[in-house]
Order: C-alpha cells, then sequence, then structure tokens
C-alpha cells in the first residue's frame, strides 16, 4: 500500500513540476529550467512523451522476454505476462505517437512529417497492430502463443534498424536525428541540454510511469489468469 | 537383425489448458504388433504423433532406440512409417510421381523394384500413373502403405489402418502388418475389434485421463 | 540435396497448379496498369518512380509468396513433409522456391517498369544492381519465415500482407533510398552504410528464422 501512495505523490509532483515551472534563458533557482534553443516552451513534452515512448518499447520488450520464456517451457501463463504487456504497450505507443505529432505542429508546423523517428514509432505501431491481428485469428491457445511468440521476436529484431540506424542515415527533424546541427552525429538518446533540475524532473518521470506501468501489468495479466480460470470452472459447470 | 527400442516416459499432453492424458509409460523392445485403444477424442491420434515426433509431448519424453544408440530427433523420420486417415498425399501428382519425389526429399535411393512390388501388393500397379486425383479414398489409403513402407523403415505408426478399405484391402493389410511385425515394431491406434486382435498387449488411453 | 529436391517437387506441383505463378502475373500487371491510369499524361518526379517500384514489388510479393507454406496446409500436406524431411531442410526448399519467385518476378517486374516510365533512368548500374540482389534475398527470407506462421493461423490471405509490412519495412525503405542513390548516379561512398545495412538485414533474419522455424513447424 505504501508504495502506491509514494506512486501517487511522485507522479503528482512530477505532473505539477513538468507544467509550472517556468522555463527562463538563465536559470538562477532551482524550480527554473533552461531555455534550450529550438525547443523554448515545447521542451516541456519530454516529461510525458518521452516516458510513453519509454514504455511504448519496455511494453515490446517485455511482451518478447516472455515470449522467449513461453518458448521455452511452453508455459501459458508466460502467454499471458506477454500479452497483457503488449496491451499496455500499444496504449502507451498510441500516446506517445499523438503527444509527439501535437507537439511536432507546433515546433516543425505539421502533426506528420516522416521524420525517421516518426516511422519508428508508426512501424512499433504496426508492430503491435499486425501482432494483436495475428492473436485474434488463432483459435486453438497453444497455436497462438507460439506464433504470436515467434513473431513478436522477429518483429523484435528489426527494432535496431529503426531506433539505431534509420536516424542516422536518413535526415531527421527530431533532437538526435543525424543532421542536428547542436549535437551532430546524431543518436538513439537525446542529448537534451537539460540543466540539473530539469533532469531531476525528467528521471522522476521515467521512474514514475515506469513503476505505474509494471503496476499496470501486474493487474493486467493477473486478471487474465483469473478469467481463465473462471472460463474453465464455468465450462466443468 | 536390428534391435528397435521404444519408450515412453511420463509423457502427458495438454491442447492449452485441457488435459489429454496424463503419466503415459510404456516400454517395447521386442519385435511385434502393439495396440492403442481408446474411444473417439480420447487422444489415440495425439499419441501416435507424439510418439512419430510431429507434436512434441508437454511433459516427459519419447525415445527412440536402434541397436543401443538414440535417435536423434532430427534424423527420426528416417526410421518410421505412418498411416493416418488423415494423412493425405499430393493430389495434382500420380501415384508414381508422389514416390520418386517424396523418395527424392527423404534423400534416399529410388528403389524401382521395391515400389513395383509395393504397388503390386495393395493392387495399384495398373493405376500408378494415374493421378491421385482420380483415386477412391480406398485407393488413397492402400497408397498411404506404399509411402510408409517405401523407405523400409524400422518401425511402423498406423492410426486406424483399415479405414475406408473393403474386405479384399483390409486382408492385405492384416497380411503385411503380420509380416513386417515380424522384424520391427508396429504400433496400431484403431476402434475396430480386428485391428486390435492381433496387438500382443494394449493401452487403453482411458486409465490415464487423470 | 534434399533441399532442391523439394524445390523441384513445388516447382512440378507449380506447374500444375499454376497456384503461385497465376496470381503473380495477373498482380503485376494490375498494379502496373493502375499506377499508369492514375498518372494519365503527367509528368512523375523522378524520385517518385523509384519509391513506386518498390510499391509494386511489396504488392506483388504479398500476393504469391504466401503460396510456398499455406497450400501445403490447406492441402493438408504438410504432414507428408513432417514425415520425410527435417524442418531446415523444409526451410531450406521453401527458401529457394521463394528466392527463385522473387528473382524472377523481380526481373520482369524491373523490365516491364523501365520500358513503361521514361523517368526511371539508372545512373549508377552496378549499385542498383546490388540493391536489387540483397533486397530481393532479404524479402524472399522475411517473407518465407512469415508464410509459414500464417500457414498455422486461421486467417490466411488477408493477414499475410498485414505481418510482413513491418517486419519488411526497414528493407523496403533502404532498399527506396539506394534506388533513388543509383538514380541520381551516386558514388559507392555515399551508397555504402545503406548496402550494409542490408546485408545485415539479410543476414539478421535468415539468423531468426533458422533459430524459430522449428516452433512455428511442429505444433
Amino acid at each position: 500500500m505504501a508504495w502506491k501512495i509514494f506512486l501517487f505523490i511522485l507522479l503528482t509532483f512530477v505532473l505539477i513540476a513538468g507544467i509550472s515551472f517556468p522555463i527562463v534563458e538563465n536559470p538562477k533557482v532551482w524550480y527554473q529550467f533552461p531555455l534550450i534553443p529550438g525547443l523554448k516552451e515545447n521542451a516541456k513534452i519530454i516529461f510525458f512523451h518521452v516516458p510513453s515512448a519509454w514504455l511504448a518499447v519496455i511494453g515490446f520488450l517485455m511482451s518478447t522476454i516472455y515470449s522467449i520464456k513461453y518458448l521455452r517451457k511452453k508455459n501459458l501463463d508466460d502467454d499471458a505476462k506477454s500479452y497483457s504487456a503488449a496491451q499496455l504497450g500499444l496504449i502507451f505507443c498510441i500516446l506517445a505517437t499523438i503527444t509527439g505529432a501535437v507537439w511536432a505542429k507546433f515546433a516543425w508546423g505539421s502533426f506528420w512529417s516522416w521524420d525517421p523517428r516518426q516511422t519508428s514509432i508508426f512501424a512499433l505501431l504496426l508492430i503491435y497492430g499486425a501482432w494483436f491481428a495475428l492473436r485474434s485469428s488463432i483459435e486453438s491457445e497453444d497455436k497462438r502463443a507460439t506464433l504470436s511468440a515467434v513473431y513478436s521476436i522477429i518483429a523484435f529484431v528489426t527494432v535496431p534498424f529503426f531506433v539505431f540506424i534509420m536516424p542516422r542515415i536518413m535526415d531527421g527533424l527530431h533532437p538526435g536525428s543525424a543532421d542536428d546541427k547542436v549535437t551532430p552525429g546524431g543518436g538513439p538518446i537525446v542529448d537534451f541540454r537539460m540543466n540539473d533540475s530539469m533532469l531531476v524532473i525528467f528521471f522522476l518521470s521515467l521512474i514514475g510511469f515506469t513503476i505505474l506501468y509494471y503496476w499496470m501489468w501486474k493487474i493486467g495479466y493477473k486478471s487474465l489468469l483469473y478469467k481463465e480460470k473462471l472460463n474453465k470452472k464455468l465450462i466443468r459447470g | 537383425m536390428n534391435k528397435y527400442y521404444l519408450l515412453a516416459e511420463d509423457i502427458s499432453k495438454k491442447f492449452g489448458r485441457r488435459l489429454i492424458f496424463n503419466g503415459l509409460n510404456f516400454e517395447y523392445n521386442h519385435n511385434g504388433i502393439y495396440g492403442i485403444a481408446g474411444i473417439n477424442g480420447s487422444g489415440k491420434s495425439t499419441l501416435i504423433k507424439i510418439i512419430a515426433g510431429i507434436i512434441s509431448p508437454s511433459s516427459g519424453k519419447v525415445i527412440h532406440k536402434l541397436d543401443d544408440k538414440v535417435i536423434e530427433e532430427e534424423k527420426l523420420h528416417n526410421y518410421v512409417g505412418f498411416v493416418a486417415p488423415y494423412l493425405i498425399m499430393y493430389e495434382e501428382f500420380s501415384a508414381w510421381e508422389n514416390l520418386t519425389h517424396i523418395s527424392k526429399i527423404r534423400g534416399i535411393e529410388f528403389n524401382k523394384e521395391l515400389f513395383n512390388s509395393l504397388l503390386n501388393d495393395f493392387l495399384l500397379i495398373k493405376r500408378k500413373n494415374d493421378l491421385v486425383k482420380t483415386y477412391s479414398s480406398g485407393m488413397k489409403q492402400r497408397l498411404k502403405f506404399i509411402f510408409a513402407l517405401m523407405h523400409s523403415p524400422k518401425i511402423l505408426l498406423m492410426d486406424e489402418p483399415t479405414s475406408n478399405l473393403d474386405d479384399e484391402g483390409k486382408e492385405t493389410v492384416y497380411r503385411i502388418v503380420n509380416r513386417e511385425g515380424k522384424n520391427k515394431i508396429i504400433v496400431i491406434a484403431s476402434n475396430e475389434r480386428t485391428d486390435l486382435d492381433m496387438c500382443s498387449t494394449k493401452i487403453e488411453l482411458e486409465d490415464y485421463k487423470k | 540435396m534434399k533441399p532442391y529436391a523439394l524445390f523441384k517437387k513445388d516447382y512440378h506441383s507449380e506447374l500444375r497448379t499454376r497456384y503461385a505463378i497465376n496470381s503473380l502475373t495477373m498482380f503485376i500487371i494490375v498494379a502496373l496498369s493502375v499506377i499508369l491510369f492514375s498518372i494519365g499524361n503527367e509528368k512523375v518526379p523522378q524520385n517518385l518512380t523509384g519509391g513506386l517500384l518498390w510499391v509494386v514489388i511489396f504488392f506483388s510479393a504479398m500476393s504469391g509468396l504466401s503460396r510456398a507454406f499455406v497450400s501445403e496446409e490447406e492441402r493438408g500436406t504438410s504432414l507428408i513433409l513432417h514425415l520425410i524431411a527435417a524442418p531446415t531442410t523444409i526451410f531450406n526448399g521453401k527458401l529457394l522456391f521463394n528466392l527463385i519467385l522473387v528473382f524472377l518476378m523481380n526481373i520482369v517486374i524491373t523490365i516491364l517498369y523501365s520500358a513503361l516510365f521514361e523517368e526511371f533512368i539508372i545512373r549508377n548500374f552496378l549499385l542498383f544492381f546490388l540493391t536489387f540482389i540483397l533486397s530481393n534475398i532479404g524479402l524472399a527470407i522475411a517473407s518465407t519465415i512469415i508464410a509459414a506462421i500464417i500457414s498455422k493461423a486461421g486467417a490466411k490471405g488477408t493477414l499475410y500482407p498485414v505481418l510482413s509490412f513491418p517486419i519488411l519495412l526497414p528493407l523496403i525503405l533502404i532498399s527506396v533510398m539506394l534506388t533513388s542513390y543509383s538514380m541520381i548516379g551516386a558514388s559507392f561512398a555515399d551508397a555504402k552504410m545503406g548496402l550494409a545495412v542490408l546485408v545485415s538485414y539479410d543476414v539478421i533474419m535468415l539468423t531468426v528464422s533458422y533459430m524459430l522455424f522449428d516452433f512455428i513447424w511442429k505444433d
């Protein structure tokens, strides 16, 4: 119970701090954020957009890890865990896409411009979509678990192409792209040139959202297992 | 003379969370004919597929040994002959073309005399160049026996071997099963009394439901 | 040798039934004519023609390449394959069949395409040739393993492009980029990175496919 209250306080603080702390040119007090050229007031989105994108990837990663586990042990509980992780991953993937697009409207002038990072999150959405479509087309539980596990592993190996390679060889607008003038060379993790207080809140937000994700994931797969038990009982009468 | 040894160690199979059978143990180390009995839907076909290595058991394992050497899973198909109603031959080819393609994919020598004598045994020699599409279901069933025997397997697995066959066809099958049973292990899963009467021991699948 | 025998069986069967070839040929014609109609008499920007080529290739591939496994599964003959060959043999044979089909299909598409679109001019031919070969290999590998997955799933035809597209997306994006490079006559130094990515895509896909095929094949 204690950690739930802690999580509540943490997320409330992140929410208030992230939205209300002012951005000034030369921060003097601890609660002031620095002005980042090119991002300005829009920079505040990183407290919400980056954790969503992070969780979209974490969801996919966890789903793949449990898929591998399923293929090794053939335990259907692992499939439920993988499914629950992917469900949450899809939700956060949609959130990241929308927050990113809204931000892009103000920063780059249009909702969508096929920046490599937009392309990769779009690909992630497609992978999630295809994965759920595959699952819904298979009746037998074992087959569904095996085939979707195999598919998620195949999809997973394409991720490095999107995350590490595309942004480097294709020109992009996103902070941290190949032709970003402030950080030449680009890279998978964006160097935001934040000050300490901004970094602290950013990481608090990441931690808070990750705990939230973990909590939701646990509830998700447990409810799946209960549902199956209940179904079995109802069938047996 | 080859000595074949088949061992099932505590195998169980679940489909999803539904149990098919549990704690199944058997050991066949003499040549002969062995039976698997059970009502419809009791898992006879599942068990015979597990023995053939087509599907894997949920727990436990099946061990095939030839002359005290364990046969690897990858190579098991070279030693197993398999007949079942749900086995379907390539309908767009003739019987002869089926046999040529299959022997090449297996990587065995194309043995013309053996194939001709098998076709002769199973009364298909006259129709060997007709497309399988045009065969009756009984003829297709007889073709499956030729398929199962074409690579001189060391163990024969048969799921309802006499389904779709007329009396003459059944006679042929029994004759050949009794002949082959002298020098290899034959496992028959069936409901037919006459099929099971040939078997020396029987597994009743109903005994392994809990 | 055994995979080659499986390929010969599929080839023979294809000659009898014309499962893949007919739909593929028609699809190429339909896709090309739709593009031609929609363009009409307009002048197409050069870099667009390079992209459209890959649109035609992707959709044609989706119409024919799933046949390798789906036809076995639909007719119930996959049990025979289980009984006569090891999983790697099966995968190699089917991959060989798809590789040859992809190369034939794409050679036809490219020839037709360069005849029909005047703007489609390759200036660095060697670069285009390398791109063509590497991406065809990748296309064949990815489509073979996805075909294996959908052959075991329920909804067969409709799901194939849905499952394949995200997997093929990196390949298609890089190929489009390299094609436009070869159309503007860029040097190999510029395209080095792209080609390296294509090679690594092929290698990674092949490795993963071999690792996972057993799980798909054994139900």
